[in-house]
């Protein structure tokens, strides 16, 4: 999800995935499966059914507990980070070996359950998002920024659409000072949902030490 | 020509704007937006939106609809620029809630790097993992 292909290209080449990469420029699929995050993910079986809806995909929220001068993390919380991901990824291996067998297969009642409900603001942001995005992508930003504002005013638990407005930092990322602002305004709550799945460690959010 | 975003991109459609109104044939309502005008309303798929007596007066002309009304109506969301030039038509909550409950997983095409499309429903057959990641 980047508005600019160029923005996404250097770390697609990074990358050399042997799988396809699309680039979603107004954010289409976020809107569609209801992401508010990245990295989110949704698991389609071979009939398109939908096994896993819409969750984050094993990442664990140790970059708050981060020393933001060193951007060192303590190396408890790290594991933490490690084992998420791991966790993550042979869920999704146990998946493709086994199919519907693996446990991590939603029955299609707990997969209903499971999916993010979205009300009439979360809608109304994501065609106000797109329309922005199609507006500025078309030279027409001073007419797009209204959208794009209402976007963000209307869905403000999406990081998606707010770090996507937000400028981007001396690394390229949008990790200013307003968006640790705005990571600390969550207190106890998540930046990463915690993910439904055996053996993934779910706990409160790591606090921050510097 | 005024153009029509839609999920599946953006299109020049012949249609007459008037203050919160957008006249449209009903063929281009069908071929844009997949809503079809029938005998016992607007239709799409086994849903129709019943128009009569007042409803039929205000949206329905004999060689077009107002589709932004309609629009409205329905409780999608609806956005278009000052020169209404440039008009998207949003999907609402419930049916987007309703599509990801039906766990039939909503179908999109979209460029990888060189710009050759793909579509979900293209690998019908294989698993998919759906991962989304960004740069930012």
């Amino acid at each position: 999800m980047d508005s600019r292909a160029d923005a996404a290209r250097p770390w697609i080449e990074a990358a050399r995935p042997d799988y396809p990469v699309l680039i979603d420029r107004t954010h289409l699929v976020a809107e569609l499966y209801n992401m508010v995050n990245v990295p989110q993910a949704v698991w389609i079986d071979e009939e398109g059914r939908i096994v896993r809806p819409t969750e984050n995909a094993g990442a664990f929220e140790g970059f708050r507990a981060m020393d933001r001068a060193s951007r060192k993390m303590p190396d408890e919380v790290a594991a933490k980070v490690a084992k998420a991901k791991s966790t993550y990824v042979a869920a999704v291996r146990d998946w493709v070996e086994k199919g519907s067998a693996s446990v991590h297969v939603f029955d299609p009642a707990k997969a209903r359950a499971q999916v993010p409900r979205m009300d009439d603001a979360i809608a109304a942001a994501h065609a106000s998002f797109r329309f922005g995005q199609y507006l500025l992508q078309s030279g027409r930003a001073a007419e797009a920024q209204a959208f794009l504002d209402e976007a963000r005013r209307l869905h403000p638990e999406s990081w998606n659409i707010w770090r996507q407005l937000a400028e981007p930092n001396e690394t390229g990322l949008a990790a200013g000072p307003e968006f640790w602002a705005r990571v600390d305004a969550l207190g106890e709550r998540h930046y990463y949902a915690p993910v439904d799945m055996q053996g993934m460690p779910s706990e409160a959010p790591p606090s921050r030490r510097g | 020509m005024l153009t029509v975003i839609t999920e599946r991109g953006a299109q020049e459609v012949q249609a007459e704007s008037d203050v919160d109104a957008l006249w449209m044939a009903p063929a281009d309502v069908e071929r844009l937006l997949g809503w079809t005008l029938k005998p016992e309303g607007l239709c799409r798929g086994p849903i129709c939106v019943p128009l009569s007596g007042a409803d039929a007066k205000r949206y329905v002309r004999a060689d077009a609809l107002d589709i932004a009304g309609l629009w409205r109506r329905m409780g999608k969301p609806l956005r278009c620029t000052h020169a209404a030039d440039v008009w998207i038509f949003g999907e609402g909550a419930r049916e987007r809630t309703l599509a990801l409950e039906s766990l039939e997983a909503p179908d999109f095409t979209l460029p990888d790097l060189s710009g050759e499309p793909h579509s979900l429903v293209d690998y019908r057959g294989r698993k998919v993992l759906l991962a989304t990641w960004a740069s930012w």
